[in-house]
């Protein structure tokens, strides 16, 4: 699952619900926003497109909704072509990233708006209306405007409108960017949730990897208009497939030397330092190659005592930040002048301060020896 | 400050600090407003000296009837108790001539004159001629010499009019701008449908501002939709066009619209080397003429609020909609249509209020049979010095508009009180 080929058709074991067929998408006719896309999303599944900005996720989300076409290839619903069927034919929730409800309709009549244009009788749409506000906990709302709700009641109406008409697939566009943090974590673990009840298929764009995390069951991350991974949120982060995932996607430390020998599962690196590393082969090209190592800094270890023999390293100490929770402690070691450890605040030894020489431990498994690109730490 | 006094004032803090808060809020508040007060006060006065003043002062034009109390007091005074049934007495006559011989040749006199001559024709004549035979020999009886003198005298309409204009204020004026007016006995009737002008004359107005207003809109919505939503390099352009009209004067426009449009005029010709037409089309000193150069000096009113409107419009509602199953046009109409009724309110009322005050364009480009109310009040005021009329046809063109204004914003106004986009 985590093998780094960025265009590589993902086995599924069900038909797709949604495939993209070596889908492409240019503004310009010189450059590609998204190039080659290759994706199938699952029946069922909560998938995240996430990606910096200009990467191309939101092309993707705008070319399944149909208000974008996509310049070659083709994206198949269930088993059905569906590059030529206008977007209002699509059966497709969606919610955007203001919102749009209509400000001239009550949320009530912005509900009803789905079931009236597909003409369902009126008793069922009071029916579908009814339950509907309640799964958002809103009834009692129902005869108000949009402006006179807060924004994350205004979110949940729109989530509502999206969902009200049983659609096949619901897509939202950075729907919680405009909330506040506190409001963007409570409706993050809603939205999961109401995923969990309806078992919708659900295609999610945010640029928020921790967003991403915390509610997707699978993660596809974007980079110049290319998948670079797509994995469950823990096989993206405990297993980056290469550098820009790595760096992309939490804290990472990297650390830059060559490949020297590959044995199986393990793979010796010698750092540009001189120091030797046992590490996890990523997507290095093979023996003799440049490679970036990544750790992150909760995988790295201040050790006393009884050390194991591999991958210990010495470093000075160059900064204690007391975190709450944790602390982190920024180390020049293994010829990185910003290798960071992030130390539970239980197990930390309260005498330790800038100056000090300390050893740190990193286990093989969770060092990924990955492409060179990105030579630059990201952190 | 002792540590007495700080300790009172904590201990009393409160209920003591309550009130003099407030006062001290006032105090600052009112502040704010005076200087506030000061910033717009030149303006404000301005307004008034030149503007509310005047207006407030012509509109009372309409009202005002100073001329026969001014020249007849002790006549005026005299039929204070008469009932109009029947012909007045003895002293009712003595007063006039009394008042007659002291007026004779004098403006008051002549003013007065004119003016009941306004409403029965042929009593300036009458006040004239009896004054010039004014005073009566001595012994003569004032009723005898009188009716000698015109026999007109002795009718009852003569003295009804006289005491009907008795007073300071009349609503002669107000009830001839909708086509009324009082007989004899001072009921209010109908005018003879020959006499009748005004209130057709208002109906034009009415219904030459609404068809321009309408035409307004069906011109000016898709150019304002364009600008809305083009690239601004493409809008930048296209609001030139539409603000070109601004900077030019109405008499340039006017007088350009007559070249283009007259019987040899750019249009014709056109038409008629193409082979479209035989004969010259009619488009100028019509009402088509009217309304093509109405239309528009008068389009951009309708553009900017609309576009203004629009450009707050986010194109994600569309999306949404057609997202949610709407057809595209379908969404155009239920989403995005209401979103722009504000402006397209507060456009259609501005055209329409412009409109109902238009005087330059109807008197050159049209016939007098496209003559709207401004017209006639400068007719009134400019030909004939009339200036109750004047003043009594601007009094109800401004009611109108405002009843319809209000009449406007309330419909507008309760089908767009959730429409404001954000």
């Amino acid at each position: 699952m985590s093998q780094a080929d960025p265009s590589a058709t993902i086995a599924t074991k069900a038909a797709p619900h949604v495939s993209f067929r070596g889908t492409q998408k240019t503004y310009d006719g010189e450059h590609l926003i998204v190039s080659d896309l290759n994706l199938d999303i699952r029946r069922g599944e909560f998938l995240t497109l996430l990606g910096p900005s200009g990467s191309g996720k939101t092309t993707c989300l705008m070319m399944l909704a149909g208000f974008e076409t996509p310049t070659a290839g083709e994206i198949r619903l269930g088993d059905q072509v569906i590059n030529k069927v206008p977007p209002h034919k699509r059966n497709i929730g969606m919610v955007f990233q203001n919102y749009a409800l209509f400000p001239h309709m009550t949320v009530a009549e912005n509900l009803r708006f789905p079931l009236a244009v597909r003409k369902l009788p009126a008793a069922e749409i009071d029916v579908k209306v009814k339950n509907v506000l309640e799964m958002v906990r809103l009834s009692e709302f129902s005869s108000r405007y949009p402006q006179q709700l807060s924004g994350g009641q205004q979110q949940r109406i729109a989530l509502a409108r999206a969902l009200v008409f049983d659609p096949e697939l619901v897509l939202m566009d950075e729907p919680l960017g405009a909330l506040d943090k506190q409001l963007r974590e409570h409706m993050q673990l809603e939205i999961k949730h109401i995923h969990q009840t309806l078992g919708v298929t659900v295609v999610f764009v945010t640029h928020d990897q921790g967003e991403a995390l915390t509610m997707s069951d699978r993660i596809a991350v974007f980079d110049a208009g290319i998948i670079q991974q797509i994995d469950s949120p823990e096989a993206l982060y405990e297993r980056p497939a290469n550098s820009f995932v790595a760096s992309f996607i939490g804290e990472n430390n990297a650390l830059h030397g060559t490949v020297e020998s590959i044995d199986g599962a393990l793979c010796r690196v010698r750092l540009d330092c001189g120091a030797e590393v046992v590490a996890r082969p990523g997507n290095v090209v093979g023996v003799g190659a440049r490679t970036m190592l990544s750790v992150r800094p909760e995988r790295a270890f201040l050790v006393s005592g009884s050390a194991p023999s591999v991958n210990l390293f010495s470093g000075e100490v160059k900064e204690v930040i007391y975190l709450g929770d944790h602390v982190r402690i920024r180390l020049d070691l293994a010829g990185s002048h910003d290798f960071t450890v992030k130390t539970p605040i239980s197990q930390l030894d309260k005498s330790l301060q800038a100056g000090d020489n300390v050893q740190v431990a990193m286990d093989p498994a969770h060092i990924s020896a990955l492409d060179a690109v990105v030579e630059s730490t990201a952190m | 400050m002792s540590a007495k006094a700080i300790g009172e004032a904590v201990s009393g803090a409160p209920s003591e600090t309550a009130t003099p808060l407030k006062t001290q809020l006032r105090r600052a508040e009112r502040l704010k407003k005076l200087k506030y007060g000061a910033l717009i006060a030149p303006l404000a006065l301005f307004l008034l000296l030149t503007f509310l003043w005047p207006i407030g002062a012509l509109l009372m034009r309409s009202i005002e009837n100073p001329e026969v109390p001014e020249a007849l007091p002790q006549t005026l005074r005299a039929l204070a108790g008469w009932d109009r049934q029947a012909l007045p007495g003895e002293d009712a006559y003595a007063a006039l001539v009394a008042d007659l011989t002291e007026n004779k040749g004098s403006r008051t006199l002549a003013v007065a004159a004119k003016r009941m001559n306004m409403e029965e024709p042929g009593f300036r004549s009458l006040f004239m001629n009896t004054a010039r035979k004014l005073p009566l020999e001595p012994g003569v009886d004032a009723r005898e010499g009188l009716l000698e003198i015109d026999s007109q005298w002795g009718e009852l309409g003569t003295w009804q009019l006289i005491a009907r204009n008795g007073r300071a204020y009349t609503d002669y004026f107000l009830l001839a701008a909708v086509d009324l007016y009082r007989d004899g006995a001072g009921n209010i009737v109908q005018a003879d449908p020959s006499a009748s002008i005004f209130v057709d004359i208002f109906v034009r107005t009415f219904w030459m501002s609404l068809i321009v207003t309408v035409w307004c809109v069906v011109l000016g919505y898709p150019v304002a939709y364009l600008l809305a939503t083009q690239s601004s390099r493409v809008s930048n352009l296209l609001m030139i066009f539409v603000l070109l009209p601004f900077w030019t004067s109405i008499l340039v426009r006017v007088a350009a619209w007559i070249v283009l449009l007259q019987q040899g005029g750019l249009i014709n010709m056109g038409l008629i080397s193409l082979g479209i037409i035989d004969q010259p089309l009619q488009l100028v000193f019509n009402r088509i003429g009217v309304y093509i150069a109405m239309v528009h000096i008068l389009l951009p009113f309708m553009i900017l609020p609309l576009y203004s409107v629009m450009k707050g419009i986010s194109p994600t509602y569309l999306r949404a909609a057609v997202s949610l199953g709407c057809p595209p046009f379908k969404s155009y109409w239920k989403v995005y249509f209401p979103m722009t009724i504000p402006g397209l309110a507060a456009g259609g009322l501005l055209v329409f209020i412009i409109s109902m005050g238009y005087y330059i364009t109807p008197a050159l480009l049209g016939s007098p049979k496209e003559q709207m109310a401004s017209y006639f009040v400068a007719f009134y005021t400019n030909e004939t010095t009339n200036w109750g009329m004047a003043a009594a046809l601007s009094a109800v063109l401004l009611l109108a508009t405002l009843i319809l204004y209000f009449v406007y914003n309330r419909l507008v106004g309760s089908a767009t009180s959730g429409a404001r986009p954000r």
